[in-house]
């Protein structure tokens, strides 16, 4: 299954290598990590998104908290949560008919077009990952000339929360 | 008090109350070593290569359960610790290894003998430092050895570039008091509800099995672990890391479980309904096939590392916590229980266990013409009453020793079980000697594993360490040959070394005495005279049977119920259980 975790690291040189290499060394998924800092400038804020069975997933939480640079973990799919992802789509539109397409399908999927040059568009998109693929299917496949995607983040709904 | 980041590191030592340092100078540590050079306080072992370094380390910290401290290079002296470093890793033992590295400014550069040393040993550390100010030098030494020692222990690395140890540049020193790391908090106490259904789980248990291993000796718990067993009258098993913490002549022992355990061990793990598992991993060397694994038992697992816990197989009730506070938890609560152990079922299940250890499985040839190797093991137990500290290599003489010697104490059986490592024993010898100037120690080795770390003889003449090398000498690799003649129709690939030293000359070379035994009617009287040598070290090149093979043994994929016993090598039926 799929899992979203959640990680309070200390804003170190070397912390991201030893999260990433935790994962090779051990053989865990990683299908997308993010990382920046966070309002507190001596934490970095990590999101994984993995997946695996129940007791791997519970190895995966465990081997992480051995970390000694680890402060928080929380895997934010275990309960309500909200997860995002952006994403930059650059998309040939020379033709005038393509460009409003364009336009119209940036619209249905609340995308912007924040580019736009003789023959490019870049559309900016946000949200959950299956809506990004979701735009990207219905774009004509042959005019994408390059994609960039942020990666999974996510984050509690309420008043349950990922703080020292 | 002003100091240099050299002056600093040696200071820290100090402050730690550091013995002796173990390493091997070179370029980049050379303002260190101009420190050391300058005090009397922290003695410097000066080891032969700077894999011996951190094994001589080990084998001090492991017999004294004190941190041992490792000073290397940067770049080649770096890359040769790891060895020492990765062993000490999976035998959770406190190291602190102290790696020079090159100029800060150089770093990145491909510099000459520059190796990220930091990027290396990730994966083989508990936790490693890069120090960037000599400033930050006393503090992260601070929390090297805290990290070291604490919790799970293990190996911390801190990589110091040159130019922060600077001789002209002085700074403010003083060795922090304390230490915090917001993130680091290791449970010492076990949740009194997880332990209230364990013990409710032990007293109602009608075929109970103790499984204790190196977690009881990291954690000094030894006395509450004999307690534990002895107040239940429950049988205990223990695994190859964890022997000596309850005496191997204490009546409810039944040998060593795993691959190489006993029959009446394995046996007893494959039939128990309640499996309480103090201080073990799980290991696979242990657990055999996992499917078969302690069919019909609930599981009790006491660990201070919960990822330790349900890795490899899923327990019932787990308790996190420092083996030495759980235990005397457990203790009391037993104690207040009104409740006591099923006397007549553990009589019952007494009874099988006796029963299958008539078998003997340990039996071996002993009117041969040739030396048995576990002969030698048992002379030397008899002319050491029992009492040395035994180091080993690894592959069958360290099966033989962990079998044949009989450890009756805590801290006394030293190595390499998780990582395997040959070349371990005579560096760790060293290490032990040094900790304990007056007892007996003995290095059990092969003729092939103390060729990897046979140079250490020459620091063993430096510091006059009358260490005794029990050479079981069958001219192969013979665990590997084993392995091949059971599983590749004895195809001997590359297990037999045609060119060997004389290994009598070898030690004489060296400086020490050296002796050759091919009877067995002379292994007393030599292992007697040898360790009447009591300056000396003794190198022993004992000629033995190069068929012996090491039994009883689980191949793989097998579960506990199916050894292989005795040269036959006839898997035993379990049809002969005999409980309901």
């Amino acid at each position: 299954m799929r899992h979203i975790i959640s990680i309070l690291i200390e804003n170190e040189s070397g912390a991201l290598s030893r999260v990433a290499g935790l994962f090779s060394a051990r053989g865990y998924n990683i299908e997308s990590l993010t990382v920046a800092i966070t309002e507190d400038a001596s934490l970095s804020r990590m999101t994984i998104v993995t997946s695996g069975s129940a007791n791997i997933i519970e190895q995966i939480n465990k081997q992480l908290n051995k970390l000694i640079d680890v402060v928080q973990i929380a895997d934010i799919t275990e309960g309500a949560h909200i997860e995002r992802e952006l994403m930059m789509v650059k998309v040939d539109a020379a033709e005038t008919a393509s460009r409003d397409e364009l336009q119209r399908l940036a619209d249905i999927f609340k995308g912007r077009i924040i580019d736009v040059s003789d023959n490019i568009y870049t559309v900016e998109l946000t949200g959950e990952g299956e809506k990004l693929d979701s735009f990207l299917e219905a774009v004509d496949s042959e005019s994408i000339i390059e994609t960039v995607r942020s990666g999974a983040i996510g984050i509690a709904r309420g008043n349950k929360s990922l703080q020292v | 008090m002003k100091l240099s980041g050299a002056e600093i590191v040696i200071q820290s030592l100090k402050d730690e109350g550091v013995e002796f340092v173990f390493g091997y100078p070179g370029g980049a540590v050379l303002h260190i070593y101009d420190a050391i050079h300058n005090q009397t306080d922290v003695e410097h072992i000066l080891v032969r290569h700077e894999q011996g370094a951190t094994h001589a380390a080990d084998g001090y910290a492991r017999s004294t359960g004190k941190p041992g401290v490792v000073l290397v290079t940067s770049g080649p002296g770096a890359t040769n610790a790891i060895t020492g470093i990765a062993t000490a890793h999976l035998d959770s033992i406190p190291l602190v290894v102290i790696t020079g590295q090159v100029t800060s400014a150089f770093i990145g550069s491909d510099a000459f003998q520059e190796v990220d040393s930091v990027g290396i040993s990730r994966p083989c550390v508990k936790h490693n430092f890069l120090i960037k100010r000599a400033e930050d030098i006393a503090e992260t030494m601070k929390k090297a050895f805290h990290l070291a020692m604490t919790g799970r222990p293990g190996p911390v690395v801190v990589d110091i570039p040159k130019d922060i140890t600077d001789p002209n540049n002085k700074i403010d020193y003083e060795y922090p008091k304390e230490v915090n790391i917001r993130s680091y908090n290791p449970r010492l106490q076990g949740s009194p509800e997880e332990i209230k259904k364990a013990v409710e789980l032990i007293l109602a248990a009608k075929r109970p099995m103790i499984y204790s291993g190196g977690g009881v000796v990291l954690s000094n718990a030894s006395d509450e672990l004999i307690t534990f067993a002895d107040t239940l009258g429950f049988p205990i098993t223990q695994t190859l890391m964890g022997l000596g913490a309850y005496p191997a002549n204490g009546e409810n022992f039944v040998g060593m479980l795993g691959m190489h355990g006993t029959y009446e061990a394995n046996m007893a793990m494959h039939e128990c309904d309640t499996l309480i598992a103090i201080g073990a991993r799980f290991d696979d060397r242990v657990t055999g096939e996992l499917d078969k694994f302690c069919p019909d038992a609930k599981i009790i697992h006491i660990d201070i590392d919960p990822s330790s816990i349900a890795k490899n197989v899923q327990v019932d009730v787990p308790i996190v916590g420092d083996v030495k506070h759980v235990l005397v938890d457990m203790n009391k609560e037993l104690k207040l229980s009104k409740t006591k152990p099923e006397a007549k079922a553990l009589e019952t299940w007494w009874k099988q266990i006796k029963k299958w250890s008539t078998g003997d499985c340990l039996r071996y040839d002993r009117n041969s013409a040739l030396i048995k190797p576990q002969f030698v093991v048992e002379e030397l137990h008899k002319v050491t009453n029992g009492d040395a500290f035994v180091t080993s290599d690894v592959g069958q003489h360290q099966m033989f020793a962990a079998q044949y010697y009989g450890f009756n104490k805590p801290r006394r059986w030293i190595n390499s079980g998780g990582l395997g490592t040959m070349g371990f024993g005579l560096p760790a010898a060293i290490g032990v000697q040094l900790a304990h100037k007056d007892e007996m120690v003995a290095c059990i080795t092969g003729e092939a594993s103390i060729q990897m770390c046979i140079q250490e003889l020459s620091t063993a003449l430096q510091y006059d360490l009358p260490i005794k090398v029990i050479m079981l000498n069958n001219r192969y690799m013979g665990m590997v040959r084993q392995w091949q003649e059971f599983f590749y129709e004895s195809r001997y690939s590359q297990s037999y070394m045609k060119a060997l030293p004389d290994f009598v000359k070898l030690a004489e070379s060296y400086g020490h005495v050296g002796m050759q035994i091919d009877k067995p009617a002379d292994v007393n009287g030599a292992l007697k005279e040898a360790f009447a040598m009591k300056d000396k070290l003794v190198f022993m090149d004992f000629i033995t049977d190069q068929t012996e093979n090491v039994y009883p043994m689980i191949a793989a994929g097998k579960g506990h119920h199916e050894m292989h016993l005795q040269q036959e090598c006839i898997p035993v039926q379990s049809s002969d259980r005999e409980l309901a």
